[in-house]
């Protein structure tokens, strides 16, 4: 099936969102990211026929964001945090081993297809740190080692739940799809809240305990 | 002080999240108020209430409000940044996990009071599970009558969409963030006009954080005085603090504005075992460092705004004696580098000049006038950029140097850096 036919029902429900077409840019290249794995000069085209653009005005939006991708990358994208608070505490150590054992570099994947690696800027989970993404899942508070084993679950085929997310970790196109706006079905799965989310509200409560025993 | 867990109240409730659940707590019972009030009265509590963004600026919410045009014929527009992303935040994100009907009750809520049909959350694409629970609360709101036609049979109509960013910090600017909306690349526009005049799509658009929009039906529940017995004479209310790096306990902790660090670290446990407190951001990356000695600079717009720094987005990040200034400093302004969308010079060029120099001085290669040189290029930058992104690559350069002049200099005697990273991890003498 081409991309065109794979995309045409979907696409049309995009852009019915939005008063003006061209704001269906962005979820239209998750959308071709979901059926791609990364967005194609076929993408670029079918967007810009679409909605009435040029592929350069397609090209200029799809350049500008980090999280649409010009090559290929793995069925498991990984991105470790190394913003300054990551960095600090492990995240810089975590990415040079994860680099060493899977033998790859920034922005590379590994042969079978399965892995790539990024490093990625604050992911709003600093409570977390350090903090890995698999593609755009938490997993916290890494450690090198069990980023390692992380990466080898991942090429062994076995990928862990994330820390707070569905049940099962997404692919790649899975999460782009996701992204597109295509509610997945998974969003009861997980917890509502990880041990750090709850750190203040645990507290509060020991102290209202408290001020009620006093009473 | 005491926390006050408004927002976080029921994050400990394992369907918190659903609609269900945020009913059993009282959820959507403000929106049927409000849908009973005049629009303009909606606006007239919130001004009252003293709500001010959460988002960093801290611009008075209903104030905000108050200047979409009413009559003008214009379709208006109300838009949540969700685009979370400044160094150290992380609020609502767990907000939009534990609770994102809240934020849809809001919307709902807000967008009455200022006439508008048709509500975007913009959130950030890399949090996945946020976007998933956003999507779910908005279909169960709709099929719950919430959104959609005739609402409350009061003949107010409102759709709600989700829109996931691509990863951009510059988008969580809030000109920036509607160009992305529109479909172009995002780079933030002149002002004016300001949105409210013309906003998405040339009309008249509100954009709120999460938190603020989140914040308004307790507000419409509970009323103005009860927000006023929280927080500060100018910086009512309670609000979220997001403690991170080396402390005992990071989390989220929900407390009255005006609460200090030195009293946050004594409820939470303090800095990790053995070690002292350094520096730290009383907002997030964008916001001159401070140190021990604003321990007690009550965190709210004016105190921290008064001790030289900037609430922000109340993002503490903590950092003990382990921590080496001049590389937390590089990675902060490789970040401001990778991010500047390249719309204006002194950014663009300013941020790569910034991370050259700091790459030399954490090396130990750099040279005694490179501080001043540094200085002087963020002089450059410092109100000269287009928006505040510029303005923040500076923040951690001019206070760092400010007050750890000598530990620069120590990398320049040692022709090194001095410290050893392994020590400041999570995991320093376990696996490292």
């Amino acid at each position: 099936m081409s991309l065109r036919e794979a995309a045409s029902s979907q696409m049309e429900e995009i852009i019915a969102r939005y008063p003006r077409s061209r704001s269906a840019i962005m979820p239209l290249l998750h959308l071709v990211q979901s059926i791609e794995g990364y967005v194609t000069p076929e993408g670029i085209e079918l967007v810009a026929a679409r909605l009435g653009l040029t592929t350069a005005e397609v090209s200029a939006v799809a350049t500008f964001y980090t999280q649409y991708k010009r090559r290929p990358v793995g069925e498991y994208h990984v991105g470790v945090c190394t913003n300054t608070l990551c960095a600090v505490m492990g995240g810089d150590a975590i990415f040079s081993g994860l680099k060493d054992h899977l033998e790859i570099g920034n922005d590379e994947s590994t042969d079978d297809g399965k892995v790539s690696l990024e490093h990625i800027e604050c992911n709003a989970a600093c409570d977390y740190a350090p903090v890995v993404m698999v593609n755009w899942e938490f997993f916290d508070n890494q450690t090198v080692e069990s980023a390692k084993e992380l990466v080898d679950s991942l090429r062994g085929g076995e990928p862990p739940a994330p820390s707070r997310g569905p049940k099962k970790l997404p692919t790649w196109k899975e999460n782009s799809a996701l992204l597109s706006g295509m509610n997945d079905g998974h969003a009861n799965e997980g917890v509502q809240a990880g041990p750090a989310s709850l750190a203040g509200l645990e507290i509060a409560i020991g102290q209202n305990s408290e001020s009620s025993e006093q009473r | 002080m005491k926390l006050t867990p408004v927002l976080s109240a029921t994050w400990n409730q394992s369907d918190s999240f659903t609609i269900d659940g945020y009913r059993r707590n009282g959820g959507y019972t403000a929106v049927k108020k409000a849908l009973a009030m005049e629009p303009d009265a909606i606006i007239a509590l919130i001004k009252d209430s003293g709500l001010r963004g959460r988002g960093g600026a801290g611009f008075p919410t209903g104030l905000k409000w108050s200047f979409i045009p009413q009559g003008d014929g214009k379709p208006h527009y109300l838009v949540v940044n969700a685009d979370e992303s400044e160094p150290g935040t992380c609020k609502d994100m767990p907000l939009l996990l534990a609770n994102p009907h809240v934020l849809v009750e809001g919307i709902i809520i807000a967008s009455y009071a200022i006439r508008c049909n048709r509500a975007f959350v913009y959130v950030r694409g890399e949090v996945a599970h946020a976007v998933r629970r956003l999507q779910q609360a908005v279909a169960d709101a709709y099929a719950a009558g919430l959104l959609g036609k005739n609402l409350d049979g009061k003949g107010y109509d409102l759709d709600l969409v989700i829109h996931a960013g691509a990863g951009a910090y510059i988008c969580g600017e809030e000109t920036a963030l509607l160009d992305s909306l529109e479909g172009f690349r995002g780079q933030p526009r002149l002002r004016p006009p300001f949105p409210a005049i013309a906003g998405l799509y040339a009309c008249p658009t509100v954009i709120n954080n999460v938190e603020s929009i989140a914040s308004v039906p307790s507000i419409i529940n509970g009323g103005a005085e009860w927000f006023h017995s929280m927080g500060t004479e100018k910086s009512k209310g309670f609000t979220l603090y997001s403690l991170s790096g080396h402390v005992k306990r990071p989390g989220q902790y929900e407390a009255p504005l005006g609460i200090t660090l030195r009293e946050l670290l004594e409820l939470s446990g303090g800095v990790r075992e053995g070690h002292t407190l350094k520096f730290w951001t009383p907002g997030g990356s964008s916001t001159p460092l401070f140190t021990a000695e604003h321990l007690d600079v009550p965190l709210d717009y004016e105190g921290v705004a008064g001790a030289g720094s900037m609430l922000g987005t109340k993002a503490l990040q903590i950092f003990d004696e382990t921590t080496c200034i001049v590389r937390a400093v590089l990675r902060w302004s490789e970040f401001y580098k990778h991010e500047s969308c390249g719309k204006c010079t002194p950014c663009r060029e300013g941020t790569y000049w910034l991370v050259q120099i700091m790459r030399d001085l954490e090396d130990g290669k750099g040279r005694a006038e490179d501080l001043d040189k540094l200085l002087d290029l963020c002089d450059n930058i410092l109100g000269r950029a287009f928006c505040a992104l510029g303005d923040g690559a500076t923040s951690p350069i001019t206070s760092s140097i400010k007050y750890f002049r000598s530990e620069y200099i120590a990398h320049l005697e040692a022709g090194q850096c001095p410290f050893d990273p392994v020590a400041s991890t999570l995991f320093a003498g376990v696996n490292a």
